[in-house]
């Protein structure tokens, strides 16, 4: 089956003052139709960066080096902004931002913003837009008048749902989160969980979902990436991965999470800080922090390689050797 | 253990009251008032970690803050250590005592000051105190507890302000700074919810280590009833200015009484994709603290709310020994206590 979503190779630096931070670092993978990737990593590991790239919504001091993101035969890295606005963005792929609390506009109701939304990207009337726009709503479990609304009249679960509305209004064949429910209460975070499950099976979406939180990835999705400074230290199956870790930090990441069941373990916790992308470590990047270093981890970067399972893949000198 | 208790808190209410504009004022007979936290009682004991959960406006922080008298409560009392909190006026005796209980704030970019250094940040309590007279003396204190907090060389950091830190440093120098005191009791509020998994658990472990050794009382509040399974030794279950549940931290994690209490244990998710979680019945929102529902304050949201339920307030009553719940589904106990 052809990859709806193919990513080779992407680098995406920023440029700063003190030289480049390397945000994106020879980034690869693919998503088939229906899928739910998780990106998972600490903060500044660059998985919100990806996701930028992808929709290349990026700021001036950003530069994609090398690689391309190829949708449906399409290279978006080598389009014009014209062509990403017009045929990419919303279309095909759409963004559900962090903090749904400050992305929504304060000053136009939500039926507004969804309909501006709309009216951009597809040749129907406001009115249409509008109607639409209720019956989005009723999709995420929001009443239809609600479109009248503005942001603040609304409750952080509620603002969150309309974000999602909003991220749909244009039949996209995959939508980005980014940290969907970092911001909101257990019960809203498991209601809005449970919408974007739902979502997925009825309308056959592919998801991306970017969180540190390896527990909400662990529900939700059915592949996953764990992202190291920039580049992906592990990539496959949610199951085996979270049973049998390859790599010494999705292991560590994965035992850092209290859990409500089973039995109580301590809480272990990952030594050091993580480091600083303008100078990455050289070797394998995880080292000065890993249990498990030696000499060569220093020298030389391992690469994402795949294992004996087609759909798994490591980059860490320890495993096959 | 049992007759000194650290921290007692009788009957605590706060409400706030809502200031309204000049001419709602004329045509408004009373202010509106946002229950905040209404008639809670607990105790808690010397080196014991008792947590408050619940969900953003239960009045856990409005609970954390009045411990340590930053506001002042509407009604009730609050013992540190036999003492009245409210029986003390002068600015002069809270002082005295705030040498003893200290408070740790949950985000660190706002609790630490961005102009001063992070040596002045964690030496400002001894100096407010008079603890120590030397400069050379300050000096040692603020070294030693930044190298309890791991941060280390404390040179390298005493000179830096905040901003140059990360997060997980910066919660650092605020358990520090509540630390230099040697403080009897602690109020750490969600202290590690702006961190990430990774270095949550390690500014976790140094907060219990010293919690250890110094034997210090700790109100811990925060939302995430996992987090709260693995530190406290009991925990107090809040909805909407109540507390709907009491008890041991695993009693009332592995049996939860209460149908709120069963939700938020539900809610968490698991790192464990093969795991099937139970499925969460609760329906909306937590409804306004303004006007709170009439009976039991959870019955808008309650799977398994009856007649009763609409009307009739539930009372914290004691199930067995330690063991307390609000909720008429387990009112056959009849020995109402707080």
């Amino acid at each position: 089956m052809e990859p709806l979503l193919k990513v080779e190779n992407l680098k995406m630096y920023y440029e700063t003052i003190r030289g480049y931070v390397k945000a994106v670092d020879d980034i690869s993978f693919e998503m088939n139709k229906k899928e739910a990737l998780g990106l998972a990593g600490e903060s500044g590991c660059g998985k919100t960066s990806v996701a930028l790239t992808i929709l290349r919504l990026l700021p001036s001091n950003a530069k994609i080096v090398d690689g391309s993101v190829t949708l449906a035969d399409e290279d978006i890295v080598k389009m014009s902004e014209k062509e990403v606005r017009e045929k990419i963005r919303w279309k095909r792929i759409s963004m559900i931002f962090q903090g749904a609390m400050n992305a929504l506009h304060p000053t136009y109701t939500i039926g507004d913003q969804i309909v501006e939304a709309i009216v951009k990207h597809e040749d129907v009337s406001k009115g249409e837009a509008m109607e639409r726009a209720g019956e989005l709503l009723e999709l995420v479990g929001m009443k239809r008048s609600r479109v009248k609304r503005y942001p603040h009249e609304l409750s952080g679960g509620m603002k969150q749902r309309a974000m999602t509305a909003m991220a749909l209004s244009c039949n996209p064949d995959l939508v980005i989160a980014d940290e969907p429910t970092t911001a909101l209460d257990v019960i809203v975070q498991a209601q809005v969980l449970k919408v974007m499950k739902e979502l997925k099976d009825r309308l056959d979406l592919s998801i991306i979902l970017i969180s540190h939180d390896l527990s909400m990835i662990a529900e939700t999705c059915n592949k996953v990436a764990i992202m190291y400074a920039g580049k992906i230290v592990e990539y496959g199956d949610i199951v085996p991965i979270f049973k049998e870790p390859l790599h010494p930090y999705t292991e560590k990441l994965i035992s850092a999470f209290p859990s409500i069941l089973g039995p109580k373990t301590e809480l272990s916790s990952i030594r050091g800080f993580p480091p600083d992308l303008l100078q990455p470590p050289p070797g394998c990047r995880f080292h000065p922090r890993c249990p498990h270093a030696t000499e060569i981890c220093q020298r030389e970067e391992p690469l994402l390689e795949k294992t004996g399972n087609e759909e798994r893949a490591v980059a860490c000198h320890l495993y096959g050797r | 253990m049992k007759d000194e208790a650290t921290m007692e808190v009788q009957n605590l209410v706060k409400h706030f009251e809502i200031k309204l504009g000049f001419f709602k004022t004329l045509i408004t007979k009373q202010a509106p008032v946002v229950h905040a936290v209404d008639n809670i009682s607990f105790k808690i004991a010397k080196g014991e970690i008792f947590g408050l959960v619940g969900e953003s406006g239960c009045g856990k922080t409005t609970t954390g803050r009045a411990l340590v008298r930053l506001i002042e409560p509407t009604e009730g009392k609050i013992f540190f250590q036999g003492i009245d909190l409210a029986s003390l006026s002068i600015e002069r005796e809270v002082r005295k005592l705030r040498r003893k209980m200290q408070i740790i704030f949950q985000d660190p970019y706002e609790s630490l000051n961005p102009r001063m250094s992070i040596f002045d940040i964690i030496a400002e309590p001894l100096r407010i105190q008079k603890i120590v007279e030397k400069e050379e003396e300050v000096h040692e204190s603020v070294a030693k507890a930044m190298e309890d907090l791991d941060l280390i060389p404390p040179e390298e950091f005493m000179y830096r302000f905040p901003h140059e830190l990360s997060g997980g440093q910066r919660q650092r120098v605020a358990v520090a700074r509540a630390f230099v005191l040697k403080p009897e009791f602690l109020v750490a509020d969600e202290p590690v919810s702006m961190l990430d998994a990774s270095i949550r658990s390690a500014v976790l472990k140094l907060l219990l280590g010293l919690q250890k050794r110094l034997q210090t009382a700790f109100l811990y509040i925060t939302h995430d009833i996992a987090i709260s399974r693995h530190i406290c030794d009991r925990i107090a279950v809040m909805y909407l200015g109540k507390i709907v549940e009491k008890g041991s931290t695993d009693d009332v994690i592995q049996k939860p009484l209460h149908p709120y209490t069963e939700a938020l244990i539900a809610a968490v998710p698991v790192p464990d994709p093969t795991a099937r979680r139970i499925e969460v019945v609760i329906k909306g929102e937590v409804p306004s603290a303004i006007n709170p529902p009439p009976g039991c304050r959870f019955h808008t949201r309650c799977p398994h709310a009856t007649e009763i339920c609409r009307k009739k307030e539930p009372p914290l009553l004691k199930i067995e020994k330690n063991r307390y719940v609000a909720c008429h589904l387990h009112g056959s106990s009849k020995n109402t206590e707080s």
